[in-house]
């Protein structure tokens, strides 16, 4: 079971990383494009742009939590 | 060759290269601070776990349906692109310390030495350090070469540009006996950042069914305009930091 456990947190840390804020947004984006293209709408621009907000977010939170 | 694929081999090329550099570190300090013959033991059955893991999930991805596989895997990239890409960002304004191989070869070689007496035979230290170095590197390097390689359905030519990069830092670490702490480690760190980022968006965009403008040729405008972002960032976390006092200016290691 800790064994499982350490796996677990070894993957977690591997592909989610320090902010898992990020991952969460690209899979919203990700089945939100989906959804949206499905529909006939034209929705590429929607994943770079979720990229570039979680990014930002992500980074100058550790800028302003030093400051 | 085409252009994802130039792509894929440099994205590749650079990633591994950047580990191999890492995992040199280790086994130098480990090797020349107790056991050559246990570090390099290490490096061997870590390499076999690292091709026997290759082994197992190329096919598994390859047999993927190729949208199922953009969307999952072109996600995951993005996901551990956008890792890279943070870190390298946070590095480049000054929030986090920089990679120095030197330092890191210092630190290895001290806890090397002060692990007790070396072993008669295999030298578990040495052995386990090694091993441990070399996987956990070359995880990501087998990482990046399958997304890549399954994404562009070319897993050989993913496996070939990593095993270029092996064999070049490995021959430079053979002739040098040092650390290589002149290598753009930092800097090679943003440019993979930017690649795995932009080939995430674009597969992750194409697996979630969305039509990028002039197909392939979309690619062309992704990287330039995702290096300018992350370029940009830096210079205002940079501007921003410079209005802050000295003590909260200082990088960590995060």
């Amino acid at each position: 079971m800790r064994r499982l456990e350490q796996f677990l947190r070894f993957l977690w840390d591997f592909v989610i990383g320090d902010d898992w804020r990020i991952a969460l947004g690209v899979a919203v984006a990700l089945v939100a494009t989906l959804v949206l293209s499905d529909s006939g709408v034209t929705v590429f621009w929607l994943l770079p742009v979720v990229v570039a907000v979680m990014l930002s977010l992500s980074v100058w939170g550790v800028a302003r939590s030093r400051r | 060759m085409t252009g994802t694929e130039v792509g894929l081999v440099v994205s590749v090329f650079i990633a591994c290269a950047v580990e191999a550099v890492e995992a040199l570190t280790i086994v130098l300090a480990v090797g020349t601070t107790r056991s050559w013959r246990s570090a390099m033991i290490g490096v061997g059955v870590a390499l076999l776990a690292l091709a026997a893991t290759t082994a197992a999930l190329g096919p598994a991805l390859t047999a993927l349906p190729i949208n199922v596989l953009r969307g999952v895997v072109g996600g995951l990239l993005l996901v551990f692109g956008l890792q890279w890409l943070r870190k390298a960002i946070l590095r480049a304004s000054g929030l986090k310390a920089l990679h120095d191989e030197d330092a890191a070869y210092a630190e290895e070689s001290e806890l090397a030495r002060s692990a007790g007496q070396v072993e008669a035979g295999v030298d578990g230290y040495s052995f386990f350090v090694s091993f441990k170095g070399t996987f956990l590197e070359g995880l990501e390097v087998v990482f990046i070469a399958l997304t890549f390689g399954s994404n562009q359905r070319d897993v050989p030519l993913a496996a070939l540009a990593a095993l270029a990069a092996v064999l070049v830092v490995v021959a430079v670490g053979a002739a040098l006996r040092a650390p290589l702490a002149r290598v753009p480690e930092n800097s090679l760190k943003f440019v993979v950042g930017v690649m795995l980022t932009s080939f995430g968006i674009f597969w992750g965009g194409e697996g979630a069914h969305a039509h990028w403008p002039g197909s392939d040729a979309a690619l062309l405008v992704i990287v330039p305009v995702v290096l300018l972002f992350a370029l940009g960032t830096v210079v205002a976390l940079r501007r921003y930091l410079a209005g802050a006092p000295a003590a909260v200016q200082a990088p960590v290691n995060a």
